[in-house]
């Protein structure tokens, strides 16, 4: 793994507020991940969050950044008004699978399409987690939830969507990946993709996307390390893979 | 002194166990001490076994442990 | 001082010029086009952003993100696309931000007609989206006022960091006046010590609207209710032809209009009528109104709807003499002669 010796110390970007989030969710990882990338880039002080609805609706407590909340679903278009209007400053979204590929699909795609120079990070955890699990774009056939408590029935909900492969197909995307944080190794290959969905945004090549497969302990009715293996298993509907860069183009 | 694990902010730790499970050298466990949240915090059961080799950091949601 | 044969839509884009609106957003609909399509040639070359979006929702929300970073930004549509926004705009009332929005209504329900209504006046001044919270509401009867409330309307939503909202029609929007191009200085209001504009020697901030904490929400209500308390001084009304009136007719917006061509035909025959017309709709200009009731005057409120204003014009009045409603569903307009002819028999009442 190339990147500067790792230090494993508290990043400064992030608060002193513990995370509010159950024992064992991913979205912590990933808010440390982030916090590393945003000290490593030296973005903290230009740096516009978008926090949308849904578990990580709180994470202004979390980031000694600026961050706007936006209505459910409607982060990148907000992202985008905040980007357009200031264009120096380092524009993220920070959306859940039902936030972004649900009702704020098309705000979503859109931005992609247009290739705004914003970062959009999606925490895919295959349910909607702060209402208490119910299906979601990304949830598996089969998989129960509080609103598919026969499990998900495709001839009713239709299959997963795929966001990272669609927004592959878009010029407009710079970097396009999907990862998981439920392994080491991840954790560190994660990280290196949330820096390069915001290079692709600092060096104006395009719309930056990163999806992290998540655990959701506590809906997924696991206890943490039985919902970490897990995610193994929801790798095989959602490969990890870097769909899109600019690198080497 | 090489970087060692340190339990740096006990009042983060949710006890989920993912330290424990992931660290190569069994240098954690769950203690039975609590936190003002009501949760067992990590404890370190085998601290010399530690190598520095920071996947406890990596693997915790919290960022309760620092490795310096 | 140059002149322009400009539409009631062009105006109100060139007003938000005028008060150097920096980003535009929107969506074509009809009867609003020209204001996008005036700021897709104008913005660029100010060095301003013009978008057009996916769709109204999305134009409000990139508004949101805008108007968040401290610039002047606007965003306009007609009455279903207004519709799509309500949500957004208690985002934009909770969240402080002084953005401008604009309705050239259109008639409704529905997908209704693509002329003149003043159908929306309720969604303007009630909220369109939940929870109390309030637009300022300007609204013009000419296409001078168009342009210079548009740049009055920037002033004031800084001012007390909350959205403000143009309400015209069709009629305004798609008809033709010249328009003067006064130099306009409204007052700017600083941002800086809040807008997120990076956080730049200082910590983070944050712009939000959940509050979960014990108490937290009921404050912030209270905060925002002070803000319209305090707004109430804002109020305009045009008031013609007070002294002496034995019947006040008031109306607003572009029909009011062919409301002040009848109560001159009125005068001209002798009869002592009084033209009353709001300039803001929230806060509603409810002084002279109780002024004029305490006289005991008779009111006619005339409105191109099926009788909205005539709530508030009730209210303010609150029982001191008659109101009486001359309600004309969207969207065929009346003739001055037959508001003349409903003056008359309101006279003939007394």
């Amino acid at each position: 793994m190339s990147g500067p010796k790792m230090k494993f110390v508290f990043p400064r970007v992030l608060t002193e507020r513990p995370f509010h989030y159950c024992p064992g969710c991913h979205h912590g990882i990933v808010h440390r991940l982030l916090a590393e990338v945003l000290e490593e880039l030296e973005l903290r002080e230009r740096a516009y969050g978008v926090a949308s609805i849904g578990c990580a609706c709180f994470l202004y407590y979390y980031f000694d950044i600026d961050i706007c909340e936006a209505p459910h679903g409607r982060a990148c278009a907000a992202a985008t008004g905040a980007k357009r209007a200031r264009p120096e400053l380092a524009v993220f979204t920070y959306q859940g699978d039902g936030d972004f590929a649900a009702i704020g699909l098309n705000e979503s795609l859109q931005a992609a399409a247009r290739g705004e120079r914003i970062t959009a990070i999606m925490i895919n955890n295959t349910v909607y987690g702060m209402t208490g699990g119910q299906l979601s774009p990304t949830t598996l056939p089969g998989q129960r939830t509080t609103t598919t408590p026969e499990g998900r029935d495709p001839r009713m909900y239709g299959y997963p969507l795929k966001v990272a492969e669609i927004l592959a197909q878009f010029p407009g995307v710079a970097y396009c990946a999907r990862v998981a944080v439920n392994s080491p190794r991840r954790v560190l290959e994660a990280r290196q993709a949330l820096r390069q969905a915001f290079l692709a945004q600092l060096e104006d090549r395009g719309f930056g996307y990163v999806e992290v497969l998540s655990a959701c302990p506590v809906n997924w009715k696991l206890d943490p390390v039985s919902a970490n293996k897990k995610v193994d298993e929801l790798t095989q509907t959602f490969p990890l893979k870097i769909f899109r860069t600019w690198e080497g183009l | 002194m090489s970087p060692r694990v340190h339990v740096s902010f006990p009042e983060r730790c949710k006890g989920c166990g993912l330290c424990v499970h992931f660290c190569p050298k069994e240098v954690l466990a769950l203690s039975t001490k609590r936190n003002s949240q009501g949760y067992r915090i990590v404890g370190l059961k085998a601290p010399e076994n530690c190598t520095g080799c920071g996947i406890c950091y990596l693997m915790c949601p919290d960022v309760v442990l620092e490795v310096k | 001082m140059k002149t322009l044969l400009v539409k009631g839509s062009e105006a109100i884009a060139l007003g938000a010029l005028a008060a150097d609106c920096r980003c535009y957003f929107g969506y074509p609909i009809t009867p609003q086009n020209e204001i996008p399509e005036l700021m897709a040639r104008e913005l660029p070359k100010r060095g301003g952003v013009f978008l057009q979006a996916e769709s109204e929702l999305a134009a409000v929300n990139m508004l949101l993100g805008a108007a968040s970073t401290g610039v002047r930004a606007m965003t306009s549509s007609s009455s279903p696309g207004i519709s799509l926004m309500a949500e957004t705009f208690s985002y934009l009332a909770a969240l402080e931000l002084p953005a401008v929005i604009v309705n050239v209504s259109r008639g409704g329900p529905g997908l209704g007609g693509i002329e003149a209504s003043q159908g929306d006046y309720f969604q303007a001044t009630r909220g369109a989206g939940h929870g109390d919270y309030h637009f300022l509401v300007l609204s013009p009867a000419s296409i001078q006022e168009a342009y210079e409330l548009t740049a009055r309307a920037f002033s004031l939503a800084e001012k007390y960091r909350q959205p403000a909202l143009i309400l015209t029609d069709a009629l305004l929007g798609q008809m033709k006046e010249p328009l003067r191009l006064r130099r306009l200085r409204f007052p700017r209001y600083p941002v800086e010590d809040w807008a997120l504009t990076g956080a730049r020697g200082r910590p983070g901030r944050t712009l939000r609207s959940l509050f979960l904490g014990p108490g937290e929400l009921r404050a912030r209500n209270l905060l925002l209710q002070r803000k319209y308390q305090a707004m109430r001084r804002e109020a305009r009304a045009e008031i013609l032809y007070a002294e002496g009136a034995e019947l006040v007719v008031t109306a607003f917006g572009s029909l009011s209009r062919i409301v002040r061509e009848a109560v001159e035909m009125a005068r001209e025959k002798g009869y002592p009528v009084a033209f009353l017309r709001p300039i803001t709709l929230f806060p509603f200009p409810d002084r002279p109104y109780r002024k004029l009731a305490e006289g005991g005057q008779p009111f006619l409120v005339v409105e191109l709807n099926c009788g909205q204003m005539v709530e508030d014009v009730r209210l303010a009045v609150c029982g001191r003499s008659r109101v009486e409603s001359l309600a004309l569903p969207p969207s065929d307009l009346p003739a001055p002669e037959d508001i003349y002819r409903r003056i008359r028999r309101c006279l003939a009442q007394r």
